[in-house]
């Protein structure tokens, strides 16, 4: 993986430097709260229902044990013992006080790691598929161009305070796993006729309020002018992008008002006069990163464990750890393992700092000692030899995180919801939870199979919850109940599309009796092995909102008695609705 | 006071703003050195033109190609920033200076404070007038923030990749 040089560290270091005086003058009273607070967004921290929040970047996902050791320590030492992976490949910690940060940001640069940009008006964490350099359907490693775009986008003078955030994925196999069509830029690393790099560019995707697909702008940028390209999109969008409401300030508005075809022209437009110029990239500097993500030693005489199959057909818990956890790899005798951070009863994403350290320990053993985070909020082992895989599997079972779930119905994506953040209007974890153990039955979901559900607990929808194949939304009825909406039809990747809403909204009680009649009219249609989506496509929503709606909901009082405290750590999560303002 | 090529330096400059009752057309610009605003030069071209001592500046939402042609009638241009967290005039600066090729003094006028005139100087301005309740010895120390920068921008014509020699992936293993 990519490693700090010298200048990436200075440059690190002084943001350091810089951020502790500026806490220094906040704590002072030179700075006020409304000068402060760009300041320390773009430094990751937010201010949430009950402390600090603290956003740490994991460029495109990419992390080593040692980085993910530091994780632990800062979860022991200035939080309550763990932390939590975002949808943005990133991590963060609920319980921060702001007289620590500099100190956290200290000890973070030390494993060449910061929160910048991962908050605010500007470029945010790149992200990037997960199975990057090791999937077999990889047409262009995506990582050294990801690593470049981390630089670029790193305190770029110019766009620093945008009219809103600013999310690029980039992408370079066949299958899209990084969602790159609902990001502000979504580039796909892929090549011409002659064999030449470029990049087909999407701009102006996106969910929240306005959830929509991103438009090509353009059908093959090449990898030189890849920089420059994405500077005129910048421009354009900085000057023109709408300041006046919060809500329609995105790129997705710009390019919607505008039509795709003259905001094309106005990117050409600015483009001309720096096409070519010192902003393009050189075969040097593409080379000098792309060294940094060179194949690991794999061992040339792996090949698969005979010993595997026989171990599989004896072992169900295995087996089914082995469909859904396991992918393949580019490499004869390797596969990737995911490791499940969606184990009922956890919040989704959430790990603590003792199972930080064994997943260190996992990847200093069975992986180079690295590892990468997931936009779905799980993690990669990127690199295992198959026969390592039933000891990583024995070893990442005894820490809970071999949940065989992955796709699965329970492999769930969730924002913090009202539990801990001040946007939202509903709880998303405790309803993510309540789900699981509703269908919390192995041979059952693996009988539904792939799904995605996707929620949110509001219409910033960090939960991609327009992109699920169920997608929840907490919605504001103005009567301070917690009511949800339900999609249905949402999808990422090559067939990236955002789900039709079902109807009226329901309350947390009566959501997982809906989930059920849904996946009974799933049941019941479905042809042969035809996944949950391929069965929406077919029959379209008309059917399911039918059986949603054909009788009253009760609500299952059963349900909030429980009030689903967290029996793993009960004391961290309250949660009583607390006031918004 | 303001800061003009790093150091603090005193300013016989008048900033006309427009108040409510007043229009382009109508208001009058005082005798001195007065920066006007773009409409007021727009409205009363042919009364300003010959005047020594004049500078217009821009707001946000105003074009500076809307100046072209005329950039050299000018001692100084400024930008508005009426928020700090405004960050149109980061491009405005940009494309007067790299697009237009304004080479006289670029002013950041309004809502400027320390945290952003790292920035602001990248961009191109040489000049700034941080917000009169602040104070200018600390805003001054907003500008060495940082040592070194990835990207291009006005002040750097080339990116570090281009600039350096930087170690690669055996230059800097360690492990």
């Amino acid at each position: 993986m990519y490693k700090y040089d010298v200048y990436d560290q200075q440059i690190v270091n002084e943001r350091v430097a810089q951020y502790c005086d500026q806490v220094r003058r906040r704590l002072s009273g030179e700075l006020t709260e409304d000068e402060f607070r760009p300041l320390r967004l773009q430094n990751g921290l937010y201010m949430q229902i009950h402390a600090y929040m603290l956003r740490i970047a994991v460029p495109y996902g990419l992390l080593s044990s040692k980085q993910m050791r530091m994780f632990a320590h800062i979860a022991r030492k200035y939080d309550r013992g763990y932390g939590h992976f975002t949808t943005r490949q990133n991590i963060q910690f609920n319980w921060i006080k702001l007289e620590e940060t500099p100190d956290i940001l200290a000890d973070l640069a030390s494993v060449e790691m910061h929160g910048i940009q991962t908050s605010g008006n500007c470029i945010r964490n790149i992200t990037s598929d997960e199975f990057a350099g090791v999937a077999p359907d990889e047409i262009v490693d995506p990582r050294p161009y990801a690593e470049i775009l981390r630089q670029w986008s790193t305190f770029h003078p110019e766009f620093a305070y945008l009219p809103r955030k600013f999310k690029i994925a980039i992408s370079g196999a066949a299958e899209d796993r990084a969602a790159i069509a609902v990001h502000d830029i979504g580039l796909s690393a892929i090549r011409n006729a002659q064999g030449e790099i470029g990049f087909r560019v999407l701009v102006g995707g996106g969910t929240a309020r306005t959830p929509i697909i991103g438009s090509e702008i353009c059908d093959f940028v090449p990898w030189q002018h890849m920089l420059t390209y994405i500077e005129s999109i910048m421009r354009v969008y900085n000057q023109y992008g709408r300041r006046d409401n919060m809500y329609k300030s995105r790129i997705k508005i710009l390019v919607k008002a505008l039509g795709i075809e003259e905001f094309r022209r106005q990117v050409e437009a600015d483009w001309v006069d720096i096409k070519g110029g010192p902003g393009t990239l050189t075969v040097e500097e593409v080379k000098r990163v792309a060294e940094y993500f060179a194949a690991p030693g794999y061992d040339v005489s792996a090949e698969k464990d005979p010993a595997l199959d026989l171990f599989r057909e004896q072992n169900k818990a295995f087996a089914d750890w082995m469909q859904r956890n396991v992918r393949p790899h580019k490499v004869p005798g390797y596969a990737a393992v995911l490791l499940s951070l969606k184990k009922t009863g956890v919040a989704p994403g959430d790990v603590t700092a003792d199972q930080m350290d064994r997943i260190a320990d996992m990847a200093d053993r069975y992986s180079f000692g690295e590892l990468r985070a997931t936009h779905k909020q799980n993690l990669v082992l990127a690199d295992v030899k198959q026969s390592d895989l039933v000891s990583l599997w024995k070893e990442a079972s005894a820490h809970g995180l071999a949940t065989p779930n992955i796709g699965l119905l329970t492999d769930m994506i969730c924002c913090p919801g009202a539990d801990f953040c001040t946007l939202a209007f509903a709880r998303s974890i405790p309803l993510a939870k309540m789900i699981s153990d509703r269908f919390d039955r192995v041979d059952f979901l693996h009988d539904i199979g792939e799904i995605e559900l996707n929620m949110s607990g509001c219409v910033n929808a960090c939960g991609h919850n327009h992109v699920g194949h169920i997608g929840i939304i907490g919605v504001d009825k103005k009567d301070g109940g917690e009511w949800y909406q339900v999609s249905i039809g949402g999808a990422q990747g090559n067939h990236a599309a955002i789900g039709k809403i079902l109807g009226p909204s329901f309350n947390f009680q009566q959501m997982p009796e809906v989930i059920d009649r849904i996946l009974q009219v799933y049941l019941r249609e479905r042809l042969e092995d035809e996944p949950f989506i391929d069965t929406v496509r077919r029959i379209g929503v008309e059917p399911f909102k039918e059986w949603v709606y054909a009788t009253p909901i009760e609500a299952d009082d059963s349900v909030d008695k429980t009030n689903y405290g967290f029996l793993e750590k009960p004391d961290h999560y309250t949660v009583q609705r607390k006031s918004r303002l | 006071m303001i800061i003009k090529n790093k150091a603090v330096v005193s300013d016989d400059w008048t900033i006309l703003r427009l108040q409510e009752n007043e229009t382009p057309e109508s208001v009058s610009v005082p005798a001195g050195k007065v920066i006007v605003p773009l409409r007021v030069w727009q409205a009363q071209r042919s009364r300003l033109q010959d005047r020594s001592g004049l500078g217009v500046w821009l707001a946000s939402n105003e074009r500076p190609e809307d100046l072209k042609g005329d950039l050299d009638r000018f001692d100084v241009i400024a930008v508005d920033f009426p928020r700090f967290a405004d960050g149109r005039g980061y491009s405005i600066a940009y494309n007067l200076r790299a697009r237009l090729g304004y080479t006289g003094e670029l002013r950041a006028i309004g809502d400027v404070l320390r945290d952003q005139l790292f920035y602001m100087q990248r961009v191109g301005f040489d000049a700034f007038a941080p917000r009169p309740d602040k104070n200018i010895y600390d805003a001054l120390k907003g500008l060495t923030d940082f040592s070194e920068t990835y990207q291009t921008s006005f002040d750097q014509k080339l990116p570090l990749f281009r600039r350096v020699k930087r170690d690669g992936a055996a230059g800097s293993a360690n492990g």
